[in-house]
């Protein structure tokens, strides 16, 4: 049953560095960072903390997805994004097919929320209810699946960074053991105050772009987006007008089981999660063409992440990047985003850049890679995915 | 495939946390918030521990652990839970100091404790346990997404023994807001008369169950989780007919041989009267049992259900239930149907 194959039909995604899959490859391709001084976030912090936004107001992407502004921005996202992906994979999800749509995030609608709280603290009976009425994570969620008239089966997944790691390779089981034919899988989050105020006491925010996998790396930058991918089975694969040929090939969850939200210093997590999704793609670590690090740009993931790399990979190490150096962090979406920047990677035979970068980490016996590399001949993309609460997650693409 | 349930714990509005079967004194509801009796968390967690959780995280974790002992598991292969709200405590209070310090001077405690992967992050953390660990937050199916995880895994390895559970809990913020919405009811009508009340609105609930489960039985299995199926957004009542309907004739379930209906009624006469209507139609001559009079409404409640009418059958006295079909419908766009059996 675990090596009946999962094909990706599709893609969509939207971040700081594109409104779409084309737009967000051709920055990848050209080296351009998304972040940049606060513009649409209402934050104190504005001019002192670069984040990376989604170029938009949420007028323009509520005209881009048909939905009404006053949503959640996540919600918003979460639909230019999967409607993509829906729109280019070709299937008809109204053809009598057993439809998923298993999407993740961490923000729910505390966009809306942290603007409800301010009149409610003052009096409990102010505040517009409509801006909590989709406060929760599962209401996001729901919002695209009646948007994509999904029905079959939906669900929700926060496990803070990894959530949509963990989204896609849920998805990818309900089709293996059939009890789904297609899943749209990914995730969304939008910027809050919330979260950079967060992130920000817990002092790892860099005050400039940050420098994943660099000695002198200060922190992230967090960033806005959605990524998903429409996964099928084999069957329906043979019956799309182009038959896929990339394949979720292996997929792992492990815990670190160190500490709410610092890192082992082995990458204890990040190693399990790593090896057991090699080893259920039967694959060796040589035979990894690239690998998309989780790559914060914080001292304390990089070195565990690199720590676990060097030890499951050690002499030889594939070539790899964070392309957080693009898009920032963007959180409970970072892990759909980057499984479609891995699926882009295997498409076009690219290796994105890690940008940037100056000085290796003390310790590791490797870097990542500064320029773009093409025609390398890639076959199996490794993307990680680790988050608060010792959630680690890797995926392994494969092209056939 | 079944799935066996080697032990159950719950921590809700009832007392007894660490009796066995229900407790005796049924404790019912005195105004439209029905709160968890907090047990004595030494047992179970370390109390400098207790002291830097919230609520939310207490009580799952105290039912998780209890879960574990009382199947004598050290480490289970899965930790899975299920949570709508997340941990609203800690959302709260950062949310609060936010707003009024102007985003200045906060401090991470907070923030840090407030993601939805808390309740699963510390029992993983607590027991050093490197398995698999995953949470799902989508409303009132979130508990029914953990245990479906649980079962594709099991489906995978039927060998390994899983944690599954779910947690929600009410705050005196969510609690206002929610109130807001109008769908409580008014603090004089709550009493005896919950179910049947013939009144709009319920009473808020809250509360954390876990289970330990696997596809396999062995001499501790309680009771066995035939099927499960869930509904999203049902047209009409015929349509929630089919999907009962069509889940027993997919789990070859005669209904003749169902002992009890677990409903979830929660006394808004608006969204009960689909449970009447059916049970005529569907399920006539079978008793028919509410839960919701013992928990309130949250949108995890349905695991409370699963503790109940695991306890119920694993009485194993005579006239106890052999067969219960738990229906439960979360303001009517959530449906979900729970078979469990004796084994």
């Amino acid at each position: 049953m675990n090596s009946a194959p999962v094909f990706i039909a599709s893609t969509g995604t939207i971040s700081s560095i594109g409104k779409d899959t084309e737009t967000s490859l051709q920055s990848l391709e050209n080296g351009v960072a998304g972040m940049d001084t606060m513009h649409w976030l209402e934050s104190s912090h504005k001019g002192k903390l670069p984040v990376a936004e989604v170029k938009f107001s949420n007028a323009e992407l509520a005209s881009i997805c048909g939905l009404n502004e006053h949503i959640p921005r996540t919600a918003l996202l979460s639909a230019i994004a999967a409607k993509e992906a829906v729109d280019k994979s070709g299937i008809d999800l109204k053809s009598g097919l057993r439809i998923g749509f298993i999407s993740a995030n961490t923000v729910g609608g505390m966009d809306k929320t942290e603007n409800f709280f301010k009149p409610f603290l003052a009096d409990h009976s102010k505040g517009h209810l409509r801006n909590v009425v989709h406060h929760e994570c599962g209401s996001v969620t729901e919002i695209v699946a009646d948007l994509l008239g999904v029905k079959d089966f939906i669900s929700t997944i926060s496990t803070a960074c990894s959530s949509s790691a963990n989204a896609i390779f849920f998805g990818a089981r309900l089709i293996k053991q059939n009890r789904l034919d297609v899943v749209i899988a990914g995730g969304a989050d939008a910027l809050t105050r919330f979260t950079l105020n967060g992130f920000n006491t817990l002092m790892i925010l860099d005050d400039k772009f940050c420098r994943p996998f660099d000695e002198n790396r200060k922190g992230l930058n967090l960033g806005e987006g959605a990524g998903y991918v429409v996964m099928v089975s084999e069957k329906i694969a043979n019956t799309l007008k182009t038959k896929p040929t990339i394949s979720l090939s292996g997929y792992a969850n492990a815990n670190d089981a160190y500490h709410q939200t610092a890192s082992s210093p082995d990458g204890a997590g990040s190693y399990f999660a790593m090896k057991f999704a090699l080893e259920m793609s039967r694959l060796k670590p040589a035979d990894i063409s690239y690998i998309n690090l989780h790559g914060t740009g914080t001292q304390n993931n990089d070195i565990a992440e690199g720590t676990a790399v060097k030890r499951l990979f050690d002499p030889v190490f594939p070539p790899m990047s964070s392309t957080k150096s693009f898009t920032g962090h963007t959180l409970g979406a970072s892990g759909g985003i980057e499984a479609v920047f891995s699926v882009l990677a295997l498409q076009n035979d690219l290796i994105f850049p890690n940008l940037r970068f100056e000085t290796a980490i003390t310790g590791l016996p490797f870097k990542p890679v500064t320029e773009l590399l093409k025609g390398k001949g890639l076959k199996h993309v490794m993307s990680n995915s680790f988050g608060f609460g010792g959630n680690c997650s890797s995926l392994v693409f494969s092209k056939s | 495939m079944k799935l066996y349930i080697h032990s159950s714990s719950a921590i809700s509005p009832q007392p007894g946390f660490t009796d066995e079967g229900f407790p005796a004194q049924i404790r019912k509801p005195e105004s439209n918030r029905f709160d968890v009796v907090e047990p004595e968390y030494r047992e179970w967690i370390d109390p400098k521990l207790i002291r830097r959780m919230s609520r939310i995280i207490r009580m799952g974790v105290a039912a998780a652990k209890k879960s574990l002992q009382t199947a004598k598991l050290e480490m289970p292969d899965a930790i899975i839970t299920g949570t709508a709200y997340g941990c609203l405590e800690d959302t709260g209070v950062f949310i609060q100091r936010m707003v009024e310090q102007g985003e200045e001077m906060l401090s991470p405690t907070a923030f840090i404790q407030s993601t939805h992967n808390t309740v699963a992050a510390q029992i993983a953390l607590l027991l050093k346990c490197h398995n698999y660990n995953n949470t799902f937050v989508h409303r009132a199916f979130s508990f029914e997404s953990a245990l479906l995880d649980a079962a594709l895994l099991l489906e995978e390895n039927p060998r390994q023994k899983i944690l599954v559970g779910a947690a929600d809990e009410i705050t005196s913020y969510s609690y206002d807001i929610l109130s807001r919405f109008d769908i409580y009811k008014k603090n004089e009508e709550v009493g005896d008369k919950l179910i049947g009340s013939g009144t709009t609105g319920t009473i808020a609930g809250e509360g954390s169950a876990f289970f330990v489960i696997s596809g396999e039985k062995n001499d501790q299995s309680i009771s066995c989780i035939d099927d499960f199926a869930s509904l999203y957004k049902p047209v009409d009542a015929g349509e929630t007919e089919k999907f009962i309907i069509d889940f027993l004739k997919s789990s070859d379930t005669d209904i003749k041989n169902v002992d009890l209906i677990l409903s979830g009624h929660n006394g808004d006469n608006k969204g009960d009267a689909i449970y009447d209507a059916l049970q005529e139609k569907l399920f006539g001559g079978i008793p028919m049992r509410t839960f919701k009079n013992y928990c309130g409404e949250y949108p995890t409640a349905i695991s409370f259900a699963l503790w109940y009418a695991s306890l119920l059958i694993s009485e194993n006295a005579k006239g106890s239930p052999k067969k219960i079909l738990i229906w439960n419908h979360y303001k009517g766009t959530h449906h979900s149907l729970i078979l469990l059996s004796a084994c």
